[in-house]
């Protein structure tokens, strides 16, 4: 029986993004006096587009690869900062606090859909 | 798990900024030392952050990836004042005394500084239990 992941569909996939974003703000906040260090963070449109590359997948072989277009493969990409620091830092302080709020919040966010998922479930055992 | 490994990269980053704290506070502490030659006078103690990265493989596993450390902690190079004071104890032949080369105001800004740091990656680690609970609690909805 296959019910969890059709389940929980992208939810699953996306709380697991969601909680390498918020490691990813954290390290950057761990390193706001590093020199030299660059602020990184996780593009959700590239990683929302190779999640659906991997849904059309080719099943055949006279069908076109849908070509990776550009990127890391975890789509963590490099802050672009609007202040960079004397000594070659980009973490700015401010909006990686800004960020991690929100990062935090959208994982929150991927709880619920879980957490409703769960409970429909459970409802559905119980028979109600 | 990554939320997991929050606790481990704030964990370092409270580490380095304890430590930066404590040598701002050692160098506040010295500041009025005074000493009979350049070489012996006291010199404000910086440190150096570093990130640890994917690179470095760790002991401890992948915990701490991500996290910063102190590589080394140097010497500030500005030079010791001297002062003639032929009345000094510790005065030199000439009647020099040096003293710590410590900018008590810049290490009250660096103290600051510090104390910030450390209470946003307090506020991380906070952050990040309050996730991980509810995470453990989707069983219970």
């Amino acid at each position: 029986m296959n019910i969890l992941p059709d389940t929980f569909g992208i939810h699953e996939t996306a709380l697991r993004a969601r909680s390498r974003q918020l490691e990813l703000l954290a390290a950057n906040l761990a390193n706001s006096d590093t020199p030299h260090f660059k602020a990184r963070a996780i593009d959700f449109k590239q990683l929302l587009g190779q999640a659906q590359q991997d849904a059309l997948k080719a099943t055949n072989g006279r069908h076109y690869a849908l070509g990776n277009d550009s990127g890391s493969p975890d789509a963590v990409k490099y802050r672009v900062p609007f202040n960079a620091g004397v000594d070659g830092n980009t973490v700015e302080m401010s909006v990686e606090q800004a960020q991690y709020g929100k990062a935090a919040t959208e994982y929150r966010a991927s709880l619920m859909f879980i957490e409703n998922r769960t409970s429909s479930i459970k409802r559905a055992l119980r028979g109600e | 798990m990554s939320i997991s490994n929050i606790f481990g990269i704030a964990g370092t980053a409270l580490n380095a900024q304890l430590v930066r704290l404590n040598l701002t506070a050692s160098n506040i502490a010295n500041a009025g030392v005074v000493a009979p030659s350049e070489g012996e006078a006291f010199k404000a103690k910086r440190p150096v952050f570093q990130a640890l990265l994917e690179r470095e493989k760790l002991n401890a596993g992948a915990q701490y990836i991500g996290g910063v450390k102190v590589e080394k902690i140097v010497d500030d190079q500005t030079p010791a004042p001297n002062i003639y004071d032929p009345t000094h104890p510790q005065a030199d032949a000439n009647g020099y005394i040096y003293k710590s080369n410590v900018n008590e105001i810049g290490e009250m800004v660096e103290m600051m500084a510090a104390a910030r740091s450390y209470q946003n990656n307090v506020e991380v680690v906070n952050t990040a239990r309050e996730l991980m609970l509810r995470t453990i609690d989707i069983t219970k909805t």
